[in-house]
């Protein structure tokens, strides 16, 4: 059994607005094994982002509260401690893949700097060894004549190098754990694919443990060994990449799996969206926070919030329909055949 | 590089003889005349000033003298002083207000820049208050005041100072002050919200993510792209400065050029205006030019036109 690297416990955070206070995080829990990727999805506004930063410290106080709970990596919770002892975590321990490779790098520090300026941080070594192993580093990557492109500007770089610049950065201190946020969304799809061999083949060789911000979950079908289902601040549905994608139990989760684009649909089959729009967290509704949304909701939705019931060792989510009393609900056509073509394709891949 | 600088050098000329052409006759066009202010003043000996200085002759032939004076930088005598050179004038008094000028704008972009720095880094807290409380000060309060206030306190009250004069540095401190507090308002509210736009970027919450320190992300990060916009704001400020402040030199009785500037017009002294209005023109025009320059040095993604690497 590996170890558990980090453990992420009731964790709340709120933002101090002028309209009031926003509950962006909502009593988060999981926890992240040496090596495992564990990918976090969910819409816009879901509180992945802010999750994901929140693990570093990068929420900005204020506005940012972090009204209650623990952040545990290696045993060590990071919520209490000073700006001072969160700089020898950052980029060091944990490292950080940013969304937007044009606006990440600074444009008018030389490409090389920003890598050596990580390790000179953080590891004491002459800058002639940060120099050689920036330029390893850059090999790695993936970038060709790393010894002239050491010396060049972010602006000299597309935006495929420039995230590749990104991960070298994230690399540079051997982290333990690496948190993509949404890595691939400012990318073309080939790009896109490239980065996340890349990032796939970064984890074989390190054992890096990463979190996998996306709202692609063609992504994370690709990247991820376990996979959090965010919503409203809340994770609502927790299990392995095969509990979520074969055996879905949140109507949350159905919604996404079905408005998923596929190649398989009927040209004349209407694209399948969630209808609505998220709450407002400045006041989360009673209940449910997905019961308006929910075709399937029933009364108590609007009433109390659903527990995590436990479907499997690995899989839990959060809705009164796991409850022993409520109706069994069949799966939505559309999901079941989504699963099917799932199935159909894994089969051929064993094969 | 040398290619640019040659072109915007052919520009400047341009620009000096535009300049040259439209003082001249805005010159001509105020009424008045360098002799009007003599008292009891025989026609005769008007007519014959007029004449040796060349104002009997038609405009174009004024204008086209003009023209060859200012080309071969030798103004004249000013029709005011007697047997004193335009030239003269402002070799004798421009590195006075050079030296000051200098010693205000280090005062002025140190101290700019540093109050900027704090105040962006205490966004919304009280040395951001502080901060920005003594620029609108600085901004706001008309330095002639401020320069009378501190002739007051620190040099009659505490003698900590000369009160006027210009013997020495020490004489130097209080006008360069009274100079640079506006300047350094301007600067620190310029560099405040440039910096307050470069740390919402992304790369500075890169640097965060680094583990790199507040003061280390300042100074190898944000300032630099953040000092863009307050360069830009210094070229001209440089060229105004170190020509003088008519107001500050009478106040503390510096013989800088700053007089001239004005006096030279309340006078029509014409070859002094000429010789001065040029002067600064070529001050700042250069200024400029230095700044465009400069921008190539801290921003790599700016390159000149014309420019070959």
């Amino acid at each position: 059994m590996a170890k558990t690297i980090l453990e992420v416990k009731d964790l709340k955070i709120n933002f101090k607005t002028y309209a009031g206070l926003v509950h962006a995080v909502r009593g988060v829990n999981f926890d992240l094994k040496e090596g495992e990727t564990l990918a976090i999805v969910g819409e816009s506004g879901s509180g992945k982002s802010v999750t994901s930063n929140a693990l570093m410290k990068l929420i900005p106080q204020p506005p940012g509260i972090y009204a209650s709970g623990q952040i545990l990596f290696n045993g060590r919770d990071l919520v209490p401690l000073s700006d001072k002892e969160m700089s020898k975590v950052r980029g060091n321990d944990i490292a950080m893949i940013f969304q937007d490779p044009m606006t990440s790098l600074n444009p008018t520090m030389k490409v090389g700097r920003q890598i050596t300026e990580v390790i000179l941080q953080h590891k004491k070594v002459s800058k002639a060894d940060a120099k050689k192993r920036a330029i390893e580093l850059l090999t790695q990557v993936g970038i060709p004549f790393p010894e002239k492109r050491y010396n060049q500007y972010p602006h000299e770089f597309s935006g495929g190098m420039r995230q590749r610049v990104v991960i070298a950065i994230a690399l540079a201190a051997d982290p333990k754990l690496l948190i993509a946020d949404e890595p691939t969304t400012a990318l073309d799809v080939t790009i896109q694919a490239q980065i996340l061999e890349l990032m796939k083949e970064i984890q074989k060789n390190s054992k890096t443990s990463i979190i996998f911000i996306t709202h692609d979950l063609g992504v994370v079908a690709n990247v991820a060994d376990r996979v959090a289902v965010m919503y409203a601040g809340q994770i609502v549905e927790y299990g392995t990449v095969d509990d979520i994608f074969y055996n879905p139990k949140h109507p949350y989760t159905w919604g996404l799996l079905g408005s998923m684009p596929d190649l398989d649909n009927d040209a004349d089959e209407l694209l399948r969206t969630i209808p609505g729009s998220p709450p407002d967290l400045i006041h989360p509704p009673r209940g449910d926070a997905f019961a308006a949304r929910n075709e399937y909701a029933m009364a108590i939705d609007y009433e109390q919030e659903p527990p995590m019931f436990q479907v499997s060792d690995t899989h839990f989510a959060k809705t009164w329909l796991l409850h022993p009393d409520a109706p069994k609900i069949p799966l939505p056509a559309a999901v079941a055949k989504r699963i099917e073509g799932y199935l159909a394709k894994g089969a051929q891949a064993n094969d | 590089m040398i290619n640019y600088i040659l072109k915007r050098l052919m520009y400047i000329l341009i620009a000096l003889f535009v300049i040259v052409t439209v003082t001249f006759f805005l010159m001509r066009l105020a009424p008045g005349s360098p002799f009007a202010s003599e008292r009891n003043f025989p026609p005769q000996i008007e007519e014959k000033l007029n004449e040796t200085y060349g104002l009997n002759n038609p405009w174009y032939i004024q204008y086209k003298d003009y023209l060859i004076d200012t080309a071969s930088f030798n103004f004249g005598e000013s029709m005011k002083y007697k047997a004193r050179s335009t030239n003269d004038m402002i070799s004798e008094s421009f590195p006075v207000s050079l030296t000051l000028g200098i010693e205000a704008m280090l005062l002025a972009i140190g101290f700019g820049v540093l109050a900027g720095v704090i105040a962006a880094l205490y966004h919304n807290k009280f040395p951001d208050y502080l901060a920005t409380t003594i620029a609108v000060l600085g901004i706001s309060v008309p330095s002639f005041i401020l320069a009378g206030l501190m002739q007051y306190f620190f040099a009659y009250k505490l003698g900590l100072f000369p009160v006027s004069g210009w013997k020495g540095f020490n004489y130097s401190i209080l006008p360069a002050l009274a100079i640079a507090f506006s300047h350094a308002g301007f600067i620190a509210k310029l560099t405040r919200s440039s910096m307050l736009e470069q740390n919402h970027s992304e790369y500075v919450k890169m640097a965060r993510a680094k583990g790199l320190g507040k003061w280390t992300i300042v100074f190898r990060h944000t300032l630099r792209n953040a000092l863009l916009p307050v360069i830009t704001y210094l070229g001209p400020l440089t060229a105004g400065v170190v020509t003088g402040s008519f107001i500050i030199e009478n106040i503390f009785a510096i013989p800088g050029l700053g007089k001239h500037f004005v006096q030279s017009i309340t006078n029509r002294d014409y070859t002094v205006i000429m010789g001065t209005t040029v002067f600064y023109s070529i001050i700042l025009l250069f200024a400029i030019l230095i700044v465009d320059i400069l921008y190539t040095f801290i921003d790599p993604r700016i390159k000149l036109k014309g420019a070959k690497k």
